[in-house]
């Protein structure tokens, strides 16, 4: 009933939605970066929300497949592929047992996600399955994926799949035709434009550091990670030298050491912070910044808290209709199968989730 | 509760209670009663409180919160929510009995090795620093830098000492240690440059346990200066918990 790793990858870790309700403790909430790309991963193969995926950083990670499974890859693309066929993301696949799965080469993005249907099945460390790196605990042991892990699935919520179906040339797996439309996530690895709010502390800056931040681009360095993006750009200085006194942060909150480089802290960011505070990111763009890779540029935009609000509610109405259509096609038997070829659902059809 | 407070978004998820702009216990009190205060009567959507030492952060899932029309923003709406809840009990702040949270530390030795330095550089013997830093109670201002770490109130300007220049690598969990003037206790094995003067065998950051942090902001910290037998036994202990 599982997977085994059988190449590590760069960084590769189970997450979910995050860890929250500890923050007063001092415990990051973590969780995935591209929150967006999870939860489309886990509707794709009938999860609920708040299963385990895996987040996988940049190329090099392959698993063996134990038993039949359905699966889904969203996220940056990390060229998937079984036995040098690739394998389309944004969609559920079934994959037979005894196949591997690996990531190949970046395309676009810098993390993968794979769900797998029923989620990871990982014990609950305050109330998450998320990897919490700097305090090892939760996820796998903990820690990120090495060589020979053993992964196991709950109980999938969708069919299994009998033979005579639609696979691949080799028989190691097969999709269904339709697809999570690629125009509601694009990477670009050049400029991004990403949306900002003024920062508690903006005004503390001088005039031309203010006019840099929406003028110039920032660089994103190679001492980028799960905690936080490095900028490097236009000196970001204060009108006159200040000690902060440290107050509570949120992922998204931009801000500038005396260095005068910014840093974008992400999901496993801590949760109090000493630095003056020059902008915050809205919360529709921090999926984009998870997918940028070190070298990518940003610009950012200025927009009010009214704008961060509408995009937001306009966001969460577009993932729900995504969620719902995902749904909707899940149910249909005429979908499943590249050759009008149909799943025979039966009675399994109604152990689907009752989706509101 | 005083109205000495202000209101910032911090971005469209959070919203940031700011009392004053200077730490003092009393700021703190009122930091400790608006969380508590929203805790217990939380709103729909609401996530968490993250209190600081003059601020607090209460964070909130957009998606859950039903915005009446004569809101503008969500923002607004959940400001004039927390301003109902925030209705103050004074004489139930003034009349709260302090917390305080005993950490027994054996000081110096291998678990205090720069303990001499601290005398030292102070000018003291290493019984007279052990005597000033155990001999008052520290406000936990917040739990922060790492999981179930206390940022406390400063310690005398006695026994203050600067950082490491070069930071160790590894500093064993339960190590307390002196920077500036501020003390603190590692929780999780990590690198830091603080100067340290002793151990305690309690286990600050406990996974398992519900709350995970032995201590939490509001509470008082007294340091209790132990020999080795009792640091052993009362690790043996705390190995279980």
């Amino acid at each position: 009933m599982g997977l085994t790793v059988i190449k590590p990858g760069l960084l590769v870790t189970l997450q979910d939605a995050g860890r929250y309700g500890y923050g007063r403790y001092g415990i990051s909430a973590g969780g995935v970066m591209d929150g967006f790309a999870y939860r489309v991963a886990n509707v794709l193969v009938g999860n609920e929300d708040g299963a385990a995926v895996l987040e996988i950083t940049w190329s090099g990670f392959a698993v063996e497949f134990q038993s039949d499974m359905w699966v889904a890859i969203t996220g940056g693309d990390m060229s998937p592929a079984i036995q040098d066929t690739r394998v389309p993301m944004w969609r559920p696949v079934y994959i037979k047992a005894g196949s591997v799965l690996s990531f190949q080469q970046r395309l676009s993005g810098c993390r993968a996600y794979l769900a797998v249907s029923g989620g990871f099945e990982v014990p609950m460390v305050m109330d998450s399955y998320s990897t919490y790196l700097r305090a090892e605990i939760g996820g796998y042991e903990g820690r990120p994926l090495q060589k020979g892990d053993v992964l196991n699935a709950h109980p999938s919520r969708l069919p299994r799949v009998s033979s005579g179906f639609p696979y691949d040339e080799a028989g190691t797996f097969f999709t269904v035709k339709w697809s999570v439309s690629a125009d509601l996530y694009s990477i670009n690895d050049q400029e991004t434009v990403v949306r900002v709010l003024r920062g508690r502390q903006y005004d503390d800056f001088d005039s031309s550091s203010k006019l840099a931040l929406f003028r110039d681009s920032f660089r994103i360095t190679p001492q980028s990670d799960r905690m936080g993006y490095r900028l490097s750009g236009p000196l970001l200085r204060l009108s006159q030298e200040k000690e902060y006194i440290s107050e509570p942060v949120s992922i998204g909150t931009v801000q500038v050491p005396a260095d005068g480089q910014p840093i974008v802290l992400m999901a496993d960011r801590q949760t109090l912070g000493g630095y003056p505070k020059i902008a915050q990111v809205a919360s529709v763009d921090v999926p984009l910044i998870a997918q940028l890779p070190p070298g990518g540029m940003i610009r950012f935009k200025e927009i009010t808290l009214a704008e961060a609000e509408r995009l937001y509610t306009d966001y969460i109405r577009e993932l729900r209709m995504t969620e719902a259509m995902i749904k909707l096609k899940l149910k249909e038997r005429a979908n499943i199968g590249s050759s009008g070829s149909e799943l025979r659902y039966g009675r399994e059809l109604r152990r689907l989730p009752n989706w509101q | 509760m005083s109205r000495s407070y202000s209101f910032f978004p911090l971005g469209d998820s959070a919203v940031l209670i700011q009392f004053e702009s200077w730490v003092s216990e009393n700021i703190h009190r009122e930091v400790t009663a608006a969380a508590r205060c929203i805790e217990e009567n939380p709103f729909p959507g609401f996530v968490e409180c993250i209190p600081s030492f003059t601020s607090v952060a209460i964070y909130y899932e957009f998606h859950r919160i039903n915005k009446p029309d004569e809101f503008d923003t969500v923002y607004a709406y959940i400001c004039s929510m927390l301003e109902q809840r925030m209705v103050a009990d004074e004489a139930e702040k003034a009349s709260a009995v302090p917390d305080v949270v005993e950490i027994p530390v054996c000081y110096g030795g291998k678990h205090g090795p720069d303990l001499e330095l601290v005398a030292d550089k102070n000018r003291l013997t290493p019984e007279e620093v052990i005597r000033i830093h155990s001999g008052q109670d520290y406000l936990i201002y917040a739990i922060g830098f790492a999981p179930g770490f206390p940022y406390v109130g400063g310690i005398p300007d006695t026994i203050a000492t600067p950082r490491k220049k070069t930071p160790r690598l590894r500093i064993p969990p339960g190590s307390v240690g002196i920077a500036g003037n501020q003390t603190g206790i590692y929780p999780i094995e990590t690198p830091g440059g603080w100067q340290l003067i002793g151990r305690t065998p309690l286990a600050l950051f406990r996974p398992g346990a519900q709350p995970p942090s032995l201590l939490k902001a509001g509470q008082y910290i007294r340091f209790r200066p132990i020999e080795t037998e009792e640091y052993e036994r009362i690790r043996e202990v705390s190995l279980w918990v």
